[in-house]
């Protein structure tokens, strides 16, 4: 809010409480995400500022040890497992529902972001109780079907806003020049509508990877992923090493969803789909 | 359909008249609607492999964890007996022997089949100490030579003091109202209603009071702190607008379990919260804010921040500034125009933020496990706990049970008023 041309006494008083008030608000939400950064580079052991020197220690504890760099590997295979059959699977079902004559849309949408409304401790626990029985407990194909419920609502949402944009008669014009429906989705829709595909596939990722509480009922000893090793270590005993992984886990996250954002701005932009 | 122009059509089809083209019409629209259910067919086909790998992977899971809460046959397949021998006892003082005859028969099979401890676990649950009492039974059963079984079993108090039986008798209906009416701390009394279990015994009704309190606490916070933001942002200029919503965007990206992580850091008693309450002269001595009710709101006010902003400033937005200043212009006070003007106008978006935030508060797990103390635990660490620790199943489900219906009422009071379009976020 700026001050108007002409402003008076209580304009100014206003404007002023606004922006103070504002800025600590800003301060409230980026300093805590920010104290993690300097103090992963803390030579010393402790969470205390000033810092004792600078040194990237905690760094070769996280990237180093075999404890945290299987947890690194679990991590990295359950994500990248997830986003490809969620992203595949929520891909064909938005293409779907993009069609108005989908029968029962309006019952499948809510049911498709049920995933993220049911309280995450209810997911873990029915599918600690369901995957048990079937064989699917403590196993990589378990972790990463219940990661793929949680993550395929991203992107089917991120694909149908893309839709939105794509104008369906290029497929009826491919369809009369002869191509296959597989085939003018691969050279015609694809190609128009990825920005929101690789967009939701980097929500679908970031989901898995920093997914806690249905690993932590799912997955055996040798399963643990990062979030979990953070938990755990957070509820044992408070390391620095946690604020280098913190620190790690932030920025893939961060740079990931940056990504995302901007390829869903351009796909809006793009030609050949109608804003 | 082409139209033919009457004039080229020979006389006899023109007799034939309307006849013709209704056949004509009808086949053309069944044509078309053949197309569609094709097309039809084809999109169901499309939505179809996640439709079913969500019911297996999300949907079965759920209704088989729900369907615990109701559904608990252990009992019942224990003591197949006493079932049978309760089935035409009145229900008030004790059952005849034959009853008791039966249950010892059952205790003896159970030892028999190893399924004792089972069976002495399950009776617990609803009859608290009934764990080593059914055990104390079927080890003096075991150890009684030529005594009759019937003395055995009567020898022991426990299978005679009043409320034993009834719980039995209950126990052998698989399905069973027990659990759910724990949760809500409910029992059926000995004359078939319900009534409140006694206040020593009563735990849930207090969890879920403290849940949500703390969610309505965190979602009043948000809402002081996200809407000025929000005001601020959707009437910025647009470079500074961008640069503030990054600095919203930005703890939204990271994870709860990062920000929790980061908040455990700060709130410790030489941390920097304390450092700055201290610099400030707030307090006069460090706050233990880690494992306090206190410390848990802060961090999930700073958590859930983004969830009440950006509904609010996505309204917002849309509202042009030139109506306040139509408002200014014809008289109206600051407040005034505010009030009567803007406020009406934002308030869906301030519905959704908050409800959003209030619904996603109830199922915090994460957080409370790492920031409360004892007695800041949520219903999701109550549920947690039942399955990791108690190993109780059935309470675990009843929770979950009550947990998911106040979560999907919300959700659909939500869907309801707002339509599921607010859950887009930015």
């Amino acid at each position: 809010m700026m001050l108007s041309p002409y402003p008076t006494t209580g304009e100014r008083i206003r404007i002023g409480l606004l922006w103070l008030w504002c800025g600590l608000v800003i301060l409230f939400l980026l300093v805590p995400i920010l104290i993690p950064v300097p103090l992963s580079f803390n030579s010393g052991s402790f969470f205390i500022f000033p810092l004792e020197g600078i040194s990237t220690r905690w760094y070769e504890v996280v990237l180093g040890t075999q404890r945290w760099q299987s947890a690194i590997g679990n991590s990295l295979l359950v994500a990248f497992g997830t986003t490809l059959i969620a992203t595949t699977l929520g891909t064909m079902t938005a293409i779907a529902l993009a069609d108005e004559r989908f029968p029962g849309r309006r019952i499948v949408m809510p049911l498709l972001l049920s995933p993220l409304i049911v309280p995450v401790v209810i997911t873990a626990v029915g599918s600690y109780l369901f995957y048990a029985r079937v064989g699917l407990a403590s196993t990589y194909a378990g972790i990463i079907l219940a990661h793929t419920a949680l993550a395929s609502p991203f992107v089917v949402v991120t694909v149908a806003a893309s839709l939105t944009g794509f104008d369906r008669n290029l497929m009826r014009a491919a369809a009369i020049s002869g191509a296959k429906p597989v085939r003018s989705f691969f050279k015609v829709m694809l190609p128009l509508i990825l920005p929101g595909v690789l967009s939701g596939a980097a929500f679908a990722f970031v989901t898995s990877f920093d997914e806690v509480v249905v690993v932590q009922f799912l997955a055996s000893a040798n399963q643990r992923t990062m979030p979990l090793e953070m938990f755990i270590g957070l509820r044992e005993k408070l390391s620095p090493a946690i604020t280098a992984a913190a620190t790690l886990m932030m920025g893939l996250s961060i740079v990931l969803l940056v990504v995302a954002n901007i390829l869903t701005w351009r796909g809006q932009k793009r030609p050949g789909t109608r804003a | 359909m082409t139209a033919i122009p009457p004039s080229e059509l020979d006389r006899p089809a023109l007799a034939r008249g309307r006849s013709a083209a209704d056949t004509d019409l009808r086949s053309v629209s069944a044509a078309i609607r053949r197309a569609e259910f094709g097309d039809r067919l084809r999109s169901l086909a499309l939505a179809a492999p996640l439709l079913v790998l969500l019911a297996l992977s999300f949907g079965i899971p759920i209704v088989l964890l729900l369907s615990r809460a109701v559904y608990d046959p252990t009992i019942a397949n224990a003591l197949p007996q006493t079932s049978q021998a309760l089935s035409g006892w009145s229900g008030s003082g004790l059952p005849d022997d034959a009853a008791f005859l039966a249950l010892a028969a059952d205790l003896k099979d159970n030892q028999a089949k190893g399924t004792a401890y089972e069976l002495a676990k399950s009776l617990n649950a609803r009859l608290p100490g009934a764990r080593s009492q059914v055990l104390k039974t079927v080890r003096q059963l075991e150890g009684a030579g030529d005594k009759p079984p019937l003395e055995v079993v009567k020898s022991v108090p426990f299978w005679s003091q009043p409320g034993t039986w009834p719980a039995i008798a209950n126990g052998t209906h698989a399905v069973t109202s027990f659990y759910l009416l724990s949760a809500l701390d409910l029992r059926w009394n000995a004359d078939g209603s319900i009534e409140r279990v006694p206040p020593e015994q009563a735990i849930f009704l207090q969890v879920f009071m403290r849940t949500f309190f703390v969610a309505a606490a965190v979602t009043l916070a948000t809402l002081l702190l996200g809407f000025p933001l929000a005001y601020l942002i959707a009437s910025a200029p647009k470079g500074l607008a961008a640069i503030l919503i990054v600095a919203v965007l930005l703890p939204f990206w990271t994870s709860i379990l990062v920000r929790t992580a980061a908040w455990t850091v700060l709130l410790q008693k030489f941390g920097l919260v304390n450092d700055m309450l201290l610099w400030l002269g707030v307090v006069d001595d460090r706050l233990d804010l880690m494992y306090s009710r206190i410390g848990l709101i802060i961090a999930m006010t700073h958590i859930q921040l983004p969830f009440t902003l950006l509904p609010i400033y996505s309204v917002m937005r849309t509202i042009p500034p030139s109506q306040m200043k139509a408002a200014y212009s014809l008289g109206g006070r600051p407040f005034t125009a505010f009030r009567r003007i803007y406020l009406p106008q934002v308030f869906p978006g301030v519905m959704a933020g908050c409800l959003l935030t209030f619904i996603l508060c109830l199922g915090y797990y994460i957080t409370p496990a790492l920031i409360g103390g004892a007695s800041d635990q949520l219903i999701s660490n109550f549920i947690g706990n039942y399955v990791n620790v108690e190993l109780n199943w059935e309470m675990a489900a009843a929770l979950s049970f009550i947990l998911l219906v106040f979560t999907l009422a919300l959700f659909g009071i939500f869907a309801r008023i707002l339509g599921l379009d607010r859950l887009k976020l930015v």
